[in-house]
C-alpha cells in the first residue's frame, strides 16, 4: 500500500511501533507534502504520477507508493518502453531519485531518450541568470508602465510552483534536455557490469536477480527510502523502472520453455520486491515481454504478485492495422489487476475495452467503441449484396 | 465480519462448530475479502488466532479489520494473535544482514525442497501457548479453540515450494489443530485458469485444489459471473458442505452471488441482486 501522507511526520513512538511499512493508517498529525506525489481520494494513500495522465486515470488517481505496475510488454516493446520513460521522466521533473535496471540496453540509453516535458509551469533550476541584452539599459527592460505594483515581485517561478502540479505532458519528437536529465540523482544497474558468482544456494531466484534484488535494498538503505528511516532528512520517492524482466538476457528461460527450469525465478524476485517496496517509499514499474511465455498459469501468477497490472496489444504488424475500426488508434490496452490495499473492494475501471494512442505531445487512453458509421457500412453493404444474388 | 455470510453458513460468534478445515478458493476472482471475514469472525469469537499473512503487509491487514470492527493491534497485545508477516520476515530472509540467518519459520524460503516443516513447528507453537505455567493472576486471559488462517497457498506454490509439499503441511495442520486441538483451519488458494493439458510435474494449483477439497469439510469457491463483468455482482460464491454423517459422507451445494462494499460484503440469491430487484 502507499504510504500514507503523514506518516513521515509521525512521533518517535509512533515509529518505533510494531508496523514497519509504509501502510498506516491516517491520523491527525500535520501533513507533510513529497513533492510529486499526493493522497488519494478515496483512500488516503500516497500516490505518484506514471507521467501519463489517462493511465493515472485508470489506476484509480495515480500510483500508490509502495506498490508495483507490472506492465506486459507488446511485440516490439515499443509502447511499453514508452510508458517507461514517462514514467522516468516524471521521476526527473518532479525530483524525485531514480533507479534504471536493465540487461539488454544500458541505463544510460534508456535516460538519454527521455521526452522533453512541456515547460509551460516547470521550473529548471538555471544556475546561471538569463543573459540581459547588453545594449538595452537594465532600467527598460524592467520597468513596468501599466502594472507597476508588480515589479518588485520576483520573475522565477519557484520551485513550489512545479511540485503543486500532478501529472505533466511530453513532447515525445524531442529529448529532454541533458541539463534537466543530470539534475536527477539516478542509480543504474546494468546486467553485464555485475558479473554472477555462482554460489551454491538452493534457492529458486537466480543470482542476476538476486543481485539486482540486492542493489535495490543497498540504495533504499544507503539513501534513506525506508519508512522507518530517521526523519531528520526531507523524503523523497525513489522510482524505480526495470526493463523487460524475465526475458533470456537475464538468464532466465520463461520465455524459452513451457515447462521453464527456472519457473520460480522471477516470481520469487517479485515477492522480494513487494516486500522491499511495503517498508520504503518508493514505486517500482515492470515491464515482462508476456507476448514469449506460453504458460498462462505462469502468467497468472506473476501478475499476481504484483499490484497493479496492464498489458498492452499494439496493431503495428498486425491484420488489425488496417482494421477500419481501429484506425484511430495505435492498439489496444487491457487492464488486468487493479490492486485493493487497506480496503475490501477495488476500484475497477468503467470501461474493459480501451485502446491507446499516442500522440505527439500526449499518450491517450480512451475507452474504444465501435464507431457507427462503420457499423452501417458493412450493413449496408452485405444487404445490397443479398439483393444483387437474388 | 459478515452477517449475512455467517447466516448463510450458520454460524455465529458464539457458536461455531469446531474441528473443521475451511477451503477458500478463487478462480480468476480475488477471494481473499473472505479470509478478512474468517478473520475478524474467529477475533471476535475469542479463539487464539495465528494468522499467516504471507501476501500482504500487517497494516493492510488491520486497516480492513479496522473497518469490520476488530483491532489486529489490540489482539496482538492481548496475545489473541500471533501474525506471521511473510513479506517483512522473508526480506531478511532473502538478503541476509550481518549473519542474521532470519525466522526460521520461513526457512523454505533459501530452499524450497526442504518442505514446510519449520512453518509447521511454528504454527505448533504459537497455538498450544504456554498457558498452563503462568498463573492467572497476572491477567493472562483464557482464549477459546487454536485457529490457524492462511492467505494464501497459492504464493507459496509461487516460491518454488512443490503441491506435494503444501498437502503435507495442511494435513499435519489439519491433524493436531482440528482433530487434537479442536480447533478450526482455514486456508486460501487461488487457481489460475483451467489448463487442459497436465503438468506432468505435481507442480500445479490444480492437484493442490483437488487434495484440499478431499481434505476439507466445508469449500467456499469464489468465479466470475458466467457472463462477464458487471459492476453490481462482483461474482458468485459457491458453498460446498462435506458434512460426515455416520452413514457416509453427505454433500450439499449452494451458489450465492455477492457484492463487496467498503465495509464488508453482500451475499444474495442468484439474480436476485438490488440492482436487478
Amino acid at each position: 500500500m502507499a504510504a500514507p501522507v503523514n506518516s513521515v511526520v509521525n512521533s518517535s513512538a509512533k515509529c518505533s511501533s510494531f508496523n514497519a511499512t509504509s501502510f498506516q493508517k491516517k491520523t491527525r498529525s500535520r501533513l507533510i507534502s513529497i513533492p510529486g506525489t499526493r493522497p488519494s481520494v478515496q483512500n488516503g494513500q500516497l500516490l505518484v504520477s506514471t507521467g501519463v495522465t489517462s493511465l493515472d486515470y485508470l489506476l484509480g488517481g495515480g500510483l500508490a507508493v509502495g506498490t508495483v505496475l507490472l506492465i506486459e510488454e507488446d511485440r516490439y516493446d515499443s509502447y511499453s518502453r514508452m510508458i517507461l520513460k514517462y514514467f522516468l521522466a516524471e521521476g526527473v521533473v518532479c525530483r524525485h531519485e531514480l533507479f534504471v535496471a536493465s540487461a539488454q540496453h544500458t541505463p544510460d540509453d534508456i535516460l538519454q531518450e527521455l521526452p522533453s516535458p512541456i515547460l509551460d509551469d516547470v521550473a529548471i533550476h538555471k544556475p546561471v541568470e538569463q543573459p540581459r541584452l547588453s545594449h538595452e539599459p537594465q532600467d527598460s527592460l524592467d520597468a513596468m508602465k501599466i502594472a507597476w505594483r508588480y515589479q518588485n515581485l520576483p520573475k522565477v517561478q519557484t520551485a513550489l510552483a512545479s511540485s503543486s502540479r500532478f501529472g505533466h505532458y511530453y513532447d515525445v519528437s524531442k529529448m529532454m534536455e541533458a541539463e534537466i536529465r543530470e539534475a536527477a540523482k539516478c542509480h543504474r544497474f546494468y546486467l553485464p557490469e555485475h558479473p554472477t558468482q555462482s554460489s551454491p544456494t538452493h534457492s529458486p531466484m537466480l543470482e542476476s536477480y538476486s543481485a539486482l534484488l540486492k542493489s535495490l535494498r543497498d540504495v533504499i538503505q544507503r539513501e534513506g527510502f525506508e519508512v522507518t528511516a530517521p526523519m531528520s532528512k526531507s523524503r523523497n520517492i525513489l522510482r524505480i523502472g526495470l526493463h523487460s524482466l524475465g526475458s533470456t538476457l537475464w538468464g532466465d528461460d520463461l520465455c524459452c520453455h513451457d515447462n521453464p527450469r527456472h519457473g520460480h525465478a522471477l516470481t520469487t524476485f517479485l515477492y522480494g520486491l513487494r516486500a522491499l517496496l511495503r517498508s520504503s517509499l518508493s514505486v517500482a514499474v515492470v515491464t515482462v515481454p508476456s507476448h514469449l511465455i506460453q504458460n498462462r498459469a505462469l502468467m497468472g501468477r506473476i501478475t499476481r504478485l504484483c499490484d497493479n497490472a496492464i498489458a498492452l496489444e499494439s496493431f503495428k504488424g498486425s491484420e488489425r492495422e488496417a482494421n477500419p475500426l481501429y484506425k484511430d488508434y495505435h492498439g489496444l490496452l487491457h487492464v488486468r489487476q487493479v490492486p485493493h490495499l487497506n480496503c475490501l473492494a477495488s476500484q475497477l475501471p468503467d470501461h474493459k475495452d480501451l485502446a491507446f494512442k499516442l500522440k505527439r505531445k500526449q499518450f491517450s487512453i480512451e475507452p474504444h467503441f465501435y464507431s457507427t458509421d462503420v457499423f452501417f457500412l458493412t450493413s449496408h453493404m452485405s444487404f445490397t449484396l443479398k439483393q444483387v444474388l437474388v | 465480519m459478515f452477517t449475512e455470510l455467517n447466516s448463510i453458513l450458520n454460524t455465529s460468534p458464539d457458536s461455531f462448530t469446531q474441528g473443521d478445515f475451511i477451503l477458500v478458493s478463487g478462480r480468476q476472482s480475488d477471494a481473499s475479502f473472505l479470509i478478512h471475514h474468517f478473520l475478524s469472525f474467529y477475533l471476535r469469537a475469542r479463539c487464539k488466532v495465528c494468522f499467516l499473512g504471507l501476501v500482504q503487509s500487517f497494516s493492510h491487514y488491520s486497516a480492513v479489520c479496522q473497518r469490520l470492527g476488530v483491532s489486529l493491534a489490540q489482539a496482538k497485545e492481548k496475545r489473541q494473535l500471533v501474525f506471521l508477516e511473510g513479506l517483512q520476515e522473508g526480506l531478511s530472509v532473502f538478503i541476509p544482514q550481518d549473519d542474521t540467518t532470519g525466522n526460521k519459520a520461513l526457512s523454505f524460503l533459501r530452499d524450497p525442497m526442504v518442505g514446510l516443516q519449520n512453518l509447521y513447528e511454528f504454527v505448533r507453537s504459537s497455538v498450544s501457548s504456554p498457558g498452563g505455567g503462568e498463573e492467572g493472576s497476572d491477567g493472562s486471559e483464557q482464549w477459546g479453540p487454536p485457529v490457524l488462517l492462511v492467505d494464501d497457498l497459492s504464493v507459496l506454490l509461487s516460491l518454488g515450494v512443490s503441491a506435494r509439499a503444501v498437502l503435507d503441511f495442511s494435513h499435519y495442520c489439519r491433524a493436531s489443530l482440528c482433530s487434537q486441538l479442536q480447533g478450526n483451519v482455514v486456508m486460501l488458494l487461488h487457481c489460475e485458469e483451467e489448463e487442459e493439458e497436465d503438468d506432468g510435474d505435481d507442480e500445479g494449483s490444480e492437484r493442490l485444489l483437488k487434495g484440499l477439497i478431499h481434505q476439507c469439510c466445508l469449500a467456499l469457491h469464489v468465479q466470475g459471473l458466467p457472463t462477464g463483468y458487471c459492476r453490481d455482482i462482483h461474482g458468485q460464491v459457491e458453498v460446498c458442505w462435506r458434512r460426515r454423517q455416520g452413514d457416509g459422507q453427505h454433500t450439499q451445494n449452494k451458489v450465492f452471488q455477492y457484492k463487496v462494499h467498503d465495509k464488508g460484503a453482500s451475499f444474495f440469491a442468484r439474480g436476485t441482486s438490488s440492482a436487478v430487484l
